[in-house]
């Protein structure tokens, strides 16, 4: 049951050839049996999801079911459920309960989709493998030793290890793709505010944007279309009209003109990892796509750009951790300051105190001019650079990751060598795009991801060429041993 | 750019994060190294570039100055370390 797509699944669920209690049960008890060694969840919501199952059975029964009624997927633990603990990965909010549902989290529910639970993630999605969450390191099921990539490795292990049929992610400099990449899933992160923020803990909020994970294209264009869209909630989202992703999935490939940007195959890229990439454009080609090179001269300077703006971002947004309305509170405070710093030291890990003091710093006064105003100024040059590129090509491809999955603990100990996992990934946030990751022929037994970059709310495009790609290959079918 | 250990302790007074003495050392050489990588952004020469406010370029929406939030101060303070009566405690801040 567990490899089929969602839309057999629908198929499945509306002939009755098993009900979606039945479905839910089959990956609880996966969950029961195969989580334990990898951690992928840091809530599984059992009973809800039977009731929810139930629910959407009765729907089908009746006629009224959504598009995704009975699926089980599962939420990254940075969007709000009223009743099912939010921890953003962070002792901070272990004990949190949201009195409200994230938007992406209502509208998919709305879909009839099954919540099987939430998803372990870096604290307040401040990684790149997922060895910062409070909850601990989650493992790659292509090989337990290794890390799944992050902030949202528990969305990606727990898709790969076909624990839930697709789950939800973010990704303010990468975090939905890298981790797509080293797991071996279909991950991708819309346009920003494509998908709303409202209910979506805030790290960098001019970067974050809400994706999905999943075994496909397909499958993914089936989720996203149900989350995608205007909420006046979000005063950042996008009133732009939402096309069909599902209806758009076949367009034809033949012409289209893709450009590789040389800066992103230079020095740091793992040959292997390159081959693999070129291997996978070599494909497009053959399905019809013109394939050039081209240039993006301003994107080494993105991670740059990016540990200056973020970090800026994140120092506000989590100013409002204060140990007062809610979250960690110290012990016996002597004072209100104390209770301020105790509270913020205690519950926060390492990571993310680091990244709130650069934040602050770059922020403070008399330094303000050298560093955010000139980050914001050098953005808006990475942002012109990938105008200038869609000038002549579609879509920008190149790969996800430098490297496959690397060892548990191999980069804890050096904040600036984590942070260049993403150097393919970041430029895109700091411009708003769409970007997608896509399973390519592996390395060693290790998942490669292939990237693709479109122009502002081109992801029917992206899922189309996604699509295309995986009907003609097979890498996205492969499972993890133990896991098929 | 390099901090050292004042320089932290600044920081981290700013940021309202009380840090172990012991850790200082270690938060003073790794925000130095992440300057460091910052500092590439030197080499760009910015003076006649605009600043990116929103990368679609879009303008703050607004909204009719209306109340649309419902009293939910229960349901809120569920949440909180320690209220009172529908007050949030703290510890005394006036003597």
């Amino acid at each position: 049951m567990q490899n089929k797509s969602i839309a057999e699944m629908a198929a499945d669920l509306r002939l009755r050839s098993y009900s979606s209690v039945e479905l839910t049960r089959h990956y609880l008890e996966r969950i029961a049996r195969l989580d334990p060694g990898l951690n992928s969840f840091i809530s599984v919501a059992a009973e809800p999801a039977l009731a929810a199952a139930e629910h959407a059975d009765r729907a089908i029964a009746a006629g009224t079911a959504g598009p995704l009624a009975g699926i089980p997927i599962a939420h990254k633990d940075i969007f709000c459920t009223s009743g099912l603990k939010t921890s953003c990965g962070s002792r901070m909010l272990d004990r949190f309960i949201a009195p409200y549902d994230a938007t992406v989290v209502e509208r998919l529910a709305a879909a009839g989709a099954v919540v099987l639970g939430k998803t372990n993630m870096d604290e307040f999605a401040m990684g790149s493998s997922n060895e910062t969450s409070y909850y601990g390191p989650v493992r790659n099921p292509w090989d337990p030793t290794r890390v799944p990539g992050g902030s949202s490795g528990g969305s990606a292990a727990a898709v790969a290890a076909r624990l839930c049929a697709a789950a939800t992610g973010t990704d303010t400099g990468g975090s939905i793709r890298q981790p797509a990449a080293l797991c071996g899933v279909t991950g991708i992160k819309p346009t920003y505010g494509r998908c709303s923020r409202w209910g979506m803990i805030a790290f960098a909020s001019s970067l974050d944007q809400a994706g999905v994970l999943a075994r496909s294209a397909a499958d993914a264009a089936c989720v996203l279309d149900e989350m995608a869209g205007f909420d006046p909630r979000d005063s950042t989202s996008a009133d732009v009209a939402v096309p069909d992703y599902v209806d758009s999935l076949d367009e034809e490939i033949a012409g289209l003109r893709i450009g590789l940007p040389k800066e992103y195959f230079g020095a740091g890229l793992d040959g292997r990892v390159a081959a693999s990439v070129h291997e996978a454009t070599k494909e497009l080609e053959r399905l019809g796509a013109d394939v050039r090179d081209i240039s993006l001269p301003n994107s080494p300077l993105s991670v740059p750009v990016y540990y200056v703006v973020a970090p800026a971002e994140c120092s506000s947004n989590l100013a409002r951790f204060d140990g007062v309305r809610y979250g960690h509170r110290c012990e016996d405070p002597r004072d209100l300051e104390d209770l301020y710093k105790r509270s913020r030291a205690e519950g926060f890990g390492a990571e993310v105190q680091r990244r709130i003091m650069i934040g602050t710093y770059v922020l403070s006064a008399g330094y303000y001019d050298a560093y955010y105003l000139k980050a914001q100024k050098i953005r808006h040059l990475i942002a012109d650079d990938f105008q200038r590129a869609f000038e002549e090509v579609d879509v920008i491809m190149g790969p996800t990751a430098p490297t496959t999955a690397f060892p548990l603990g191999a980069k804890m100990d050096d904040p600036v060598a984590m942070y260049l996992n993403d150097i393919y990934t970041i430029a895109t946030n700091l411009a708003g795009l769409p970007g997608m990751s896509i399973p390519v022929a592996p390395v060693d037994g290790l998942p490669v991801g292939l990237q693709l970059i479109g122009n502002y709310f081109q992801e029917a495009r992206l899922l189309s060429v996604a699509h295309r790609f995986q009907r003609a290959t097979h890498w996205h079918l492969a499972a993890p041993e133990g896991f098929q | 750019m390099s901090l050292d250990a004042s320089d932290i302790e600044k920081i981290a007074h700013l940021a309202r994060l009380a840090v172990a003495p012991e850790s200082i050392e270690r938060y003073a050489a790794d925000l130095s190294n992440i300057l460091e990588l910052v500092t590439r952004m030197d080499a760009v020469d910015t003076h006649a570039v605009e600043p990116m406010a929103h990368p679609l370029h879009m303008s703050q929406r607004l909204r009719p100055d209306r109340v649309t939030e419902p009293d939910r101060r229960t349901l809120l303070q569920a949440n909180a370390p320690l209220t009172e009566r529908g007050l949030y405690l703290v510890p005394k801040v006036i003597d």
